[in-house]
């Protein structure tokens, strides 16, 4: 008897995953900075394929309205705006940001960042988690920005995250992922969805990164300092798609020694 | 009236409200959020929202971030 098997494993139909309520099918998050201009940005971010993108808040210019604005290129309507904290060193002035960034858009749905020193960029892990207490207070839905370690990711977890997105490596080093151990368990303590956010520096990092078991990959300067931004921001759909269809499949085990893929038996 | 916009001095003439004030200044009120005296003003009330001499405003939009 032969019995049939389907190239679409199950797995394929839909795989899609939840934010605050929200469920989308792309894993892979865009930053809008860093383009040589807004139109290669709104390219780019539908090569990847992305559903979300950040964005940031900032002062419009009022000596010449007429510069082309971000919202006419990458539209609101077309993706679902994360508005970050970029530049806030303070709670207060997360919350502040965040509260015009609400008005702006009119959307709960935010991605907290608190930095530490302008070398490292390395996030200020208790100001973010006092900032993160703030804006849950105001109601916002936070996703957060943080360090890979797994306390302090259990910490925002239990102070009302709705994501954890620790970093890979530091902001636009484009280093990959430095510690797999701790990504995978942030991963594995989580019940929030986890996310690396930052580090990626090529498509293999992206599916290191979904293979750990990441629920989506944030990624900003990989994609806009490539030499060609939309062909890396397709790149990195597939290396986001092949990463978490791998992740899902299961993978061999490793072994030390070789192990024979032709059977051995009935040589002649 | 003087007014502090994103931080700057300004001479501005005519503006009895917010809503006076984006269209001054050539803005398009549904692209921008607008702080005064710290306090977010909705785009709902704008028009409602009257000015001051002394008033400081901030008008912010999105630009490109990651």
């Amino acid at each position: 008897m032969t019995t049939s098997v389907s190239p679409e494993s199950a797995a394929a139909v839909e795989d899609t995953w939840t934010v605050a309520g929200r469920t989308f099918r792309s894993r892979l998050i865009v930053g809008t900075g860093k383009y040589k201009d807004y139109a290669t940005n709104a390219a780019a971010a539908q090569a990847a394929g992305a559903e979300i993108v950040t964005v940031a808040v900032r002062r419009v210019n009022l000596t010449d309205p007429s510069q082309p604005l971000l919202v006419d290129y990458v539209k609101p309507t077309e993706f679902t705006f994360l508005p970050n904290t970029a530049g806030c060193f303070t709670g207060e002035e997360a919350v502040r940001t965040l509260r015009l960034a609400r008005e702006a858009g009119g959307w709960d749905l935010v991605k907290l960042e608190v930095l530490s020193d302008p070398k490292t960029l390395y996030p200020d892990m208790e100001e973010t988690l006092r900032s993160l207490k703030l804006l849950v207070s105001e109601g916002f839905q936070v996703m957060v920005y943080c360090s890979d370690d797994p306390v302090y990711a259990r910490k925002l977890e239990e102070a009302g995250a709705v994501a954890i997105m620790p970093l890979g490596a530091p902001i636009g080093s484009g280093l990959g992922i430095q510690n797999r151990v701790n990504m995978r368990i942030i991963i594995e303590n989580a019940k929030v969805p986890v996310l690396v956010d930052a580090g990626v520096g090529t498509a293999s990092d992206a599916a290191i990164g979904m293979e750990l078991g990441c629920d989506a990959i944030l990624m900003n300067s990989a994609i806009a300092e490539a030499k060609d931004p939309i062909r890396m921001a397709r790149a990195m759909k597939h290396a986001v798609i092949a990463g978490r269809e791998a992740y899902l499949a299961g993978r061999m085990p490793k072994r030390l020694y070789a192990d024979p893929s032709s059977p051995l038996g009935g040589l002649i | 009236m003087k007014l502090f916009l994103n931080g700057e001095e300004r001479e501005i003439s005519g503006v009895a409200n917010v809503a006076d004030l984006v269209t001054s200044l050539g803005l398009d009120a549904r692209k921008v959020a607008i702080e005064l005296n710290l306090e977010i003003v909705p785009r709902s009330i704008y028009s409602a929202t009257s000015l001051v001499e002394g008033d400081r405003l901030e008008i912010v939009t999105f630009i490109g971030g990651g």
